[in-house]
């Protein structure tokens, strides 16, 4: 069999599995149920130091951004100009190149701003930037950042934090048609049958944050969560069989006794 | 205290005197800030971090220091 591998900008990555570090109760907590995930990508936001209390521990020291991908995330920008800032700024951090781009439209349900998002993917692009990008659901769009240059689709499957799994299961299909670069369902996942069923629509990826960070058991869902992209993306390879509305023997006619 | 050797700036958000003829290197070390592990904007312009030493802080400059902190 051929080894399936997970690319993104010319990258390779172990797992499928992209893992948010925010909500969690703390950095230990998140640091652990990101081992168990066995994610090597994690998203991280941009935001000030807190000078006036500098005993507050830093992400860094729990995970180490050489063992771990950083992917800086432009999560709470509203705007192109707010998402261009944090994403150069996140760069000079480190030399960040791969980043996640996300420009909101509304603060009430958190739907992207997609001609924002359009414009912002291409000064990154020209920027030298590998862009993976927060999308609505629409295969028209998607073409339009694949066209720009984007490194990866990252469509949601419901809104941010909603858990509410793929609301438009056929969109994600076309847009596995019709998108070549990685797939990446970002969004409103709930729990693991909703990863499973991401990976068998034909996604490259799953992220997920709330829906491990907020569970009771945060390290129990990040193992779940590890084990159904997994295997959802085994049976998406596997060839599934077809559905019929009738039923069909397992066992043979012949010999019946 | 007398504040005549000094500049009024502000770092995130905060004002905060500094000594005339400090670097924002002198300033990141004044606030115990690695610098491996933080971008700095100066007056809306990211500074090289090589550079550090020599942008040199005068009143009324703005600057803004940011780090990776946990996101989804």
């Amino acid at each position: 069999m051929n080894k399936d591998i997970f690319k993104i900008a010319g990258k390779k990555f172990n797992s499928r599995l992209i893992v948010g570090t925010g909500k969690y109760k703390n950095f230990k907590e998140c640091a652990r149920a990101i081992k168990i995930s066995g994610a090597d990508i994690v998203t991280v936001a941009v935001r000030r130091v807190n000078i006036s209390d500098k005993s507050k521990p830093l992400l860094m020291d729990y995970i180490d951004p050489k063992k771990i991908t950083y992917l800086p995330n432009t999560a709470g920008c509203f705007n192109s100009d707010e998402a261009l800032r944090t994403l150069r700024l996140a760069r000079e951090i480190g030399g960040w190149k791969l980043v996640k781009l996300e420009v909101l439209g509304d603060k009430k349900m958190l739907f992207p701003e997609m001609i924002q998002t359009l414009k912002s993917t291409e000064v990154l692009v020209k920027e030298g930037f590998k862009v993976m990008v927060y999308c609505n659901d629409d295969p028209l769009m998607a073409k339009r950042l694949e066209n720009a240059g984007a490194s990866a689709i990252m469509p949601l499957a419901s809104p941010i934090g909603s858990g509410l799994g793929i609301l438009n299961k056929v969109n994600i299909k076309i847009l596995r048609k019709i998108v070549k670069l990685p797939l990446i369902i970002d969004a409103g996942i709930g729990d693991a049958s909703d990863a499973s069923q991401a990976m068998q629509l034909g996604c490259d990826g799953v992220l997920v944050n709330s829906a491990i960070a907020q569970a009771k058991k945060p390290e129990l869902m990040a193992e779940a969560m590890k084990f159904a992209v997994i295997s959802g993306r085994k049976s998406y390879l596997s060839g599934r069989i077809n559905k019929l509305i009738i039923g069909r023997a397992s066992s043979p006619k012949k010999g019946i006794i | 205290m007398t504040r005549t050797n000094k500049i009024k700036i502000r770092a995130n958000g905060k004002y905060l005197y500094i000594g005339k003829n400090s670097s924002v290197k002198d300033l990141l070390e004044k606030l115990k800030l690695p610098v491996k592990k933080v971008a700095i904007e100066y007056n809306k312009k990211i500074l090289d971090k090589n550079k550090l030493k020599k942008v040199i802080l005068k009143n009324k400059d703005i600057i803004e220091i940011v780090h990776f902190i946990g996101g989804g």
